[in-house]
């Protein structure tokens, strides 16, 4: 059982909960992956996606997954609705309790705003992404991923390059593997490395081959192109060649490992296509792991209520 | 009628001393023991402290232009609540205070009010910009005691070595908030384990530093005195107290919130934390404390910046900077200071009040024979829990809601009345 009506971040979930998340989630994805897509564990129950940020696949796995659970699912985006009236996030979040929601999954450009509309109502609030604080189900899904083909997080290191000062997954990443017992190593353009990311746990590689040195999982973060023209590195060509993820750098990791992203990649630049397309690439099943993680929340959450109704 | 305070243990500059005070319409006739009251109103300090009215040399009372958030009758309340008789208003209204017409309307608005004395505070430049100088001469005529861009820096470094050359010549000094804007770069907490722990974009320290820095420099090349608004940063008293090594003319002040809080407390995305300059880490609180320990940083300020809901109620991003800070300095700076053991009696007074009236050449900022009668009776032993829902001010966002401190001030005298009574 969950501990929490909502799920805001990994930093505050603990080590029983994440592991009740995947092994439901694992549960959900054989399901899925044998054809099951209607449940009806949440049925009479109403999913809105509130989205503040553009985004296809959190959002469409968010959205299939009310759906293939049997819940009634609306979405709500920045451009269409009354946030660009003017409504604040507290009285946009009073309407959607009004209109009986019971799930509110909501990605937003500021760190804490779910925690802002948490506060104000008593549907479940999943984060599905704040600024640049957490992304919960997307380290959830990564963690999915990465238990399904070692087995276990235990002992696992896990290299995490790019642009991390401004990514939420990293965040959320280095949260939760941490917990389950794994290493987080990083590497970033030192203009892209968050202040005091170390004292949260983080290694700090000294250069991309020792980030990846013997890892067992490998992940390339999306970079921003808006972040170049930030003055915050000088071009992607550059940025490619000292923080791209190639094969020759793949031959430093551990024999088996596998190659990670949370997508959409920018092909060439974080990863090159022959890894993205190649055998070690998960970055298809991430998406699907990401399904049955947004399916297992939804049910753990709703049991929550259903014990604290 | 003449009043006799009796019984009290008065707070002098270098001392305390049980007696009493003998006041005489806005003066204080005589201090001493055993003074006869015959034919005066009595008032029992008995076991109390008489402290000098504070002179909080950094406050926004927002009126003209945003009353919703606070205003002269407002503040001024909340104010003689805290012990406070003197405030100096900054100038980031709606007309910005940067000609004389608005210097009149405050102080037209605080004599009608009739409650702390109210000390307007010009902008250096027209419209707070940073681009052209607003009509100091005709401010310091009207009554501005000190000028400030404050909320920003003067970013161009010329601009406001003309704003402070041209100011001496008025004997007003600059108050300079100092940040970098280019550093700051949209950063909302201070740039830290704390910024990444949050994803809240972080500030540099030496977005402050490189500003202290600066002005420091400018004034030191030019001599003329300058004065280093809301310090927070452990290297920006140290860049202070260096300059001061060298006989540079610049005194400095800081708030109870940099020398009780760290950045460990935005954890919670409370966005009565969101501070300007924001919340440091524990060296800085430590360094904060020493200077005002070791003289470095001459005065204990609020920036009262009092908000409305609407202002704090968003997103963390979103919300407004600024704590309601004028009617709990006196009682956090006492517990924290004084009861704490860091500093005497004495020396909170200094910091408090006699500093600020030195700094800003204001009358008051101690009680002596012949002065203003500017004072508070505060029960020291008085302990409460902080509640901004309580506070006479509009502005109810403060980050020590829930707080346990010591110091009710109980009756507040400005030029002799009593403005105000718990």
């Amino acid at each position: 059982m969950l501990k929490n009506k909502d799920l805001l971040g990994l930093r505050n979930t603990s080590a029983e909960e994440i592991t009740e998340i995947l092994d439901n989630a694992e549960e959900m994805k054989k399901l899925v992956n044998s054809g099951k897509k209607s449940f009806d564990l949440l049925k009479g129950k109403t999913l809105i996606t509130l989205f503040y940020e553009n985004s296809t696949r959190t959002r469409t796995s968010f959205e299939l997954a009310g759906k293939y659970l049997g819940a009634t699912e609306v979405n709500i985006s920045a451009s269409s609705s009354s946030v660009q009236k003017g409504e604040t996030l507290i009285d946009t979040g009073k309407t959607l309790q009004a209109l009986k929601a019971d799930f509110i999954a909501i990605r937003h450009p500021m760190g804490g705003a779910p925690h802002l509309l948490a506060k104000t109502v008593g549907c479940s609030v999943i984060n599905g992404g704040d600024g640049m604080n957490e992304h919960p189900t997307q380290a959830l899904l990564d963690m999915l991923t990465m238990r399904e083909t070692f087995g276990t997080l235990k002992g696992l290191k896990v290299a995490i390059l790019g642009d991390i000062k401004h990514s939420r997954v990293a965040k959320s990443n280095l949260f939760g593997l941490q917990k389950m017992g794994a290493e987080v190593w990083i590497y970033a353009p030192r203009t892209l490395l968050p202040k005091g990311i170390d004292e949260l746990g983080a290694h700090i590689a000294p250069s991309r081959e020792e980030c990846v040195a013997g890892a067992n999982a490998v992940m390339g973060l999306r970079i921003q192109l808006e972040r170049q023209s930030g003055g915050l590195f000088p071009s992607l060509g550059e940025y490619a060649k000292f923080y791209g993820v190639n094969d020759d750098v793949m031959k430093h990791a551990d024999g088996h490992a596998i190659v990670l992203h949370p997508g959409p990649v920018n092909r060439g630049v974080e990863l090159t296509p022959q890894l993205i397309d190649g055998q070690t690439s998960r970055i298809e099943d991430q998406v699907t792991s990401g399904l049955s993680v947004r399916m297992a929340v939804l049910k753990l959450l709703s049991e929550y209520r259903e014990a604290h109704a | 009628m003449k009043k006799l305070i009796k019984g009290g243990e008065v707070v002098f500059a270098d001392g305390t001393e049980v007696c009493d005070i003998l006041v005489d319409g806005s003066k204080i006739e005589k201090i001493g023991k055993n003074l006869d009251g015959k034919g005066c109103e009595v008032i029992d300090a008995s076991g109390k402290t008489v402290f000098p009215g504070i002179i909080d040399m950094h406050v926004h009372l927002r009126e003209p232009g945003f009353e919703g958030k606070e205003d002269i009758e407002s503040g001024s309340r909340a104010a003689v609540a805290g012990g406070v008789t003197q405030v100096c208003c900054m100038p980031n209204t709606n007309p910005v205070c940067d000609n004389a017409v608005v210097v009149r309307y405050i102080l037209s608005r605080a004599k009608e009010v009739g409650l702390c004395k109210v000390r307007p505070i010009g902008a250096i430049t027209k419209g707070e910009q940073g681009e052209t100088l607003s009509d100091i001469g005709k401010m310091a005529k009207e009554g501005a005691v000190a000028l400030s861009d404050d909320g920003r820096s003067v970013m161009n470094s010329l601009i406001m070595r003309r704003g402070m050359e041209y100011a001496s010549g008025f004997n007003l000094k600059c108050l300079c908030h100092c940040e970098d804007a280019s550093l700051v770069d949209g950063g909302v907490v201070n740039e830290g384990k704390n910024s990444t722990l949050t994803g809240l974009k972080g500030s540099p320290r030496a977005a402050e530093d490189i500003m202290i820095a600066r002005d420091i420099s400018l004034a030191e090349s030019l001599d003329v005195p300058v004065h280093i608004c809301h310090v927070s940063t452990y290297s920006g008293v140290d860049i202070i107290r260096s300059a001061k090594k060298r006989g540079v003319k610049v005194t400095a002040e800081t708030c109870p919130h940099y020398f009780i809080l760290t950045d460990d407390v935005i954890d919670d995305f409370d966005t009565f934390t969101k501070v300007n300059p924001p919340l440091r880490e524990e060296k800085d609180r430590k360094a904060i404390i020493e200077g005002l320990r070791d003289g470095t940083l001459d005065c204990i300020v609020t920036d009262h910046a009092p908000h409305g809901r609407k202002d704090k109620e968003v997103e963390y991003n979103l919300a407004a900077f600024g704590i309601s800070g004028i009617e709990t300095s006196f009682a956090l700076s006492y517990t924290y200071l004084v009861k704490s053991g860091i500093l005497s009696l004495s020396q909170l007074s200094v910091l408090m009040a006699k500093h600020p009236a030195e700094i800003l050449n204001l009358e008051g900022g101690e009680i002596r024979e012949g002065g203003v009668a500017d004072l508070s009776v505060i029960d020291l032993n008085a302990k409460y829990v902080i509640d901004g829902q309580k506070f006479l001010s509009k502005g109810k966002n403060t980050p020590f809601n829930g707080f346990e401190v010591y110091g009710k001030v109980l009756l507040t005298l400005v030029d002799g009345d009593v403005k105000y009574r718990a």
